[in-house]
């Protein structure tokens, strides 16, 4: 298994395998689940009580649907553990964060500085998401 | 005008810096040229076939006097003294190095302009009618709501790994100046019975290999809304557009395999989940940014007469000049198409003359337009003779718009590695074969594409010309018939294709039948959509020439 590099939570990881979106529906006691570009996610939403990690693959950085499937998760409320794993790359990793991913396996692993950097690069943001963080109209025009 | 305040500021300025590094982890070997791709594309980076090209976003295609000259100084500091206005209202540079690439985004960053998003599979910069502002048949300026799209979409966490590129167009007329069906999305602001303003929704439209118009999926999105169904209609997109096949990854086959209602419904699911989630910035933001947009000091009372006695001025005030919502104004439409030049170039000079006469005689703007040319949106009548003598001077002064010398094409073989045939040295062949005829023959839009990416609009041509390959030799197709705003259509193919000069013999012949045919009144298109086809297709396969 490819190590978690980066993590933003302060729980214990879960430690079960994550299990495909399929066998997830099948197996009623697995607790993490693994998303692959072509799932679903909203079929995970009414299971979501017992979910503690999903993994969301990026078998190439170019294919964004894994942020719309974290965000969906954490829109419908999913507070466990949200791991980016696969091509996951510097340049990337704001974004990824953005859309509520809270921990990164990448495959191959990352300059921790350059990584630093880019998560701190911009200060501000101009759409709101699932992060928390206002946007800058919220700021311009006091509703933050 | 758009005004940055520090916040704006601020995202350009890091934007710089985090390209600046990137550049420099290319440059020292830690980024692959694979994985730096997408990120100096999504800086309007590109490699061509003789250098990097760099897109310069220009937002809904408004500039300022300070942000032309800066265009016409980066030309001379970086490039060879030219830019190239585009179809997109960007402007390009085509000898750019790598190691400068960082410097001009900080010029740039200087006069409040970037690159971002000027390339890769991410929202593009969104483009707007020209007029805006200052045309009389307008519902409001369409900018604040194009500028909003533009914060919206900078930087979009979830749309930037979109299937394929996403281009965005927002016009408020009926008169579509932007061929706003051509676009991913198309949104035409409009009112209802109520007086309330609202969003109508084009979705699935473009150009490319699969030619599509763009269906209405909602005629009436609320104003405070408009960002929200903007955001479910690309999620959609980025969760179930192709993306197996990069040819069949743009939203408009999406929205043809689903069927218009099947993606609507879904569209509208989203879209009701999507406003329990307060995305929509509030309608404050919307005002503050329209009062930048504000009329301009227009005087009142203005001499309306203008002295047409000098024969070559009343010809371009005939050709490139329309009415203003003001009266007393005018708006010029400077032309890029010389007789015999490259469609959309202007040098460093040129660039910073139009610069100066913004300055002195438009209220300080400019407008690039999506057929390559400038606009100095509010001209005082009284104004027009001395502007025309400068631009003429300058060689500026073409009276030609709309006219078969106001060429759209493409960087073709020149520039593009895609292409398969040169656009430019038939774009001036064609414009100098019609050098002083161009009155006579009157309105037709002609445009040429190197290849079937379309960049320059075939498709939608009066005349569209159209290179392919075979068996490796340059080739072009003839089209007849496309048209773009309000009566959009897509040209049909005329038969076989032509070499570089057939070609321009059978433009001539197809513009012979028309004179011969045309009623009163009549353009080429109308009599084309009249007679059809055959009397065209008959005289240019004819085996003896006209
Ligand atoms: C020289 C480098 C260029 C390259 C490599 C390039 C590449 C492409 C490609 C691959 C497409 C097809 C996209 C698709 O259908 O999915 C396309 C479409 C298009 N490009 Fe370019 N292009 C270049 C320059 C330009 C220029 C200079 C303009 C503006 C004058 C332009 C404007 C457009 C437009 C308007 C379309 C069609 C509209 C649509 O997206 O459906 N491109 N381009
Ligand atoms: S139409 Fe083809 S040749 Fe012309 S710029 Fe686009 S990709 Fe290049």
């Amino acid at each position: 298994m490819v190590e978690t590099q980066l993590r933003f939570r302060d729980d214990e990881p879960a430690g079960d395998p994550a299990v495909t979106v399929d066998s997830f529906g099948e197996q009623t006691n697995a607790s993490a689940v693994r998303i692959e570009p072509g799932d679903d996610a909203r079929v995970l939403l009414p299971h979501l009580d017992r979910i503690r990690l999903v993994e969301v693959n990026f078998p190439v950085f170019g294919d964004g649907r894994g942020y719309s499937a974290a965000r969906i998760l954490r829109e419908a409320g999913y507070a466990g553990e949200l791991r980016a794993v696969g091509d996951v790359l510097i340049d990337q990793l704001a974004f990824l964060r953005r859309c509520g991913f809270d921990s990164f396996a990448p495959e191959h692993p990352l300059n921790a500085a350059d990584a630093e950097a880019a998560l701190a690069r911009y200060p501000e943001v101009y759409s709101p998401t699932v992060d928390g963080r206002p946007a800058i109209w919220a700021k311009r025009h006091g509703l933050a | 005008m758009y005004k940055y305040d520090s916040y704006d500021q601020a995202m350009v300025d890091a934007r710089v810096a985090e390209f600046r590094d990137q550049v420099r982890r290319r440059l020292d070997g830690s980024l692959a040229e694979e994985q730096f791709r997408p990120l100096r594309l999504m800086n309007g980076l590109y490699l061509q076939l003789h250098a990097y090209m760099l897109r310069v976003a220009v937002p809904y295609g408004t500039l300022n006097s300070a942000q032309m000259t800066m265009l016409g100084d980066i030309a001379d500091k970086y490039d060879r003294g030219y830019g190239h206005f585009t179809t997109r209202q960007n402007i390009q540079y085509n000898w750019i190095k790598l190691e400068e690439a960082p410097d001009i985004l900080a010029d740039l960053a200087k006069v409040e302009m970037h690159a971002i998003q000027t390339s890769g599979n991410c929202i593009r910069n969104t483009t707007s009618d020209q007029y805006a502002g200052a045309i009389a048949d307008e519902v409001v300026d369409p900018r604040p709501y194009a500028e909003l799209i533009r914060q919206w979409s900078t930087f979009h966490p979830e749309f930037s790994f979109l299937p394929r590129k996403f281009k965005m167009a927002v016009i408020a007329s009926d008169t579509d100046r932007a061929a706003m069906r051509l676009h991913d999305i198309g949104i035409q602001i409009v009112r209802n019975d109520a007086g309330e303003l609202g969003a109508a929704f084009y979705v699935g439209g473009g150009m490319g290999r699969t030619p599509m118009i763009a269906p209405c999926i909602n005629a009436f999105v609320p104003i405070d809304q408009m960002i929200t169904y903007s955001e479910a209609c690309l999620r959609v997109y980025n969760r179930h557009g192709r993306r197996d096949n990069k040819y069949k990854a743009r939203i408009k086959i999406l929205v043809h395999e689903l069927g218009k209602d099947e993606y609507t419904r879904q569209v509208e699911a989203e879209f009701a989940h999507l406003l329990t989630q307060n995305i929509e910035p509030p309608l404050a933001e919307l005002e503050r940014i329209k009062a930048q947009f504000a009329d301009p000091p227009f005087e009142i009372a203005l001499d309306e007469t203008v002295d047409r006695s000098d024969p070559d001025f009343a010809v371009w005030l005939d050709n490139n000049v329309q009415v203003h919502k003001a009266p007393g104004y005018a708006i010029v439409t400077i032309s890029l198409k010389p007789v015999g030049g490259i469609p959309g170039d202007a040098s460093a000079d040129q660039i910073r003359l139009m610069a100066r006469l913004a300055k002195r005689y438009s209220f300080d703007e400019l407008r690039v337009t999506h057929a390559q040319n400038i606009v100095l949106p509010h001209v005082r009548k009284a104004d027009l003779h001395a502007v025309w003598q400068q631009l003429d001077e300058a060689g500026l002064g073409t009276p030609n718009l709309d006219k078969i010398g106001d060429i759209i094409a493409c960087p073709g073989l020149d520039y593009c590695s895609l292409a398969n045939a040169r656009s430019i040295p038939v774009a001036q062949k064609i414009s100098e074969r019609f050098a002083g005829r161009e009155q006579e023959i009157g309105e037709l839009k002609l445009k040429i594409s190197g290849c079937i990416n379309a960049c320059g609009h075939h498709h939608a041509g009066h005349i569209g010309i159209l290179g392919v390959d075979r068996k490796g030799v340059e080739n072009y197709q003839l089209l007849l018939g496309g048209s773009e705003g309000a009566d959009t259509s897509l040209g049909t193919i005329t038969g076989p294709g032509f070499n570089e000069e057939g070609i321009v013999d059978a433009v001539e012949k197809a513009t012979s039948v028309y004179l011969a045919n045309r009623q009163d009144g009549e353009r080429f298109l109308d009599t084309y959509r009249r007679i059809g086809m055959a009397p065209f297709k008959d005289a240019i396969y004819a085996k003896d020439a006209v």
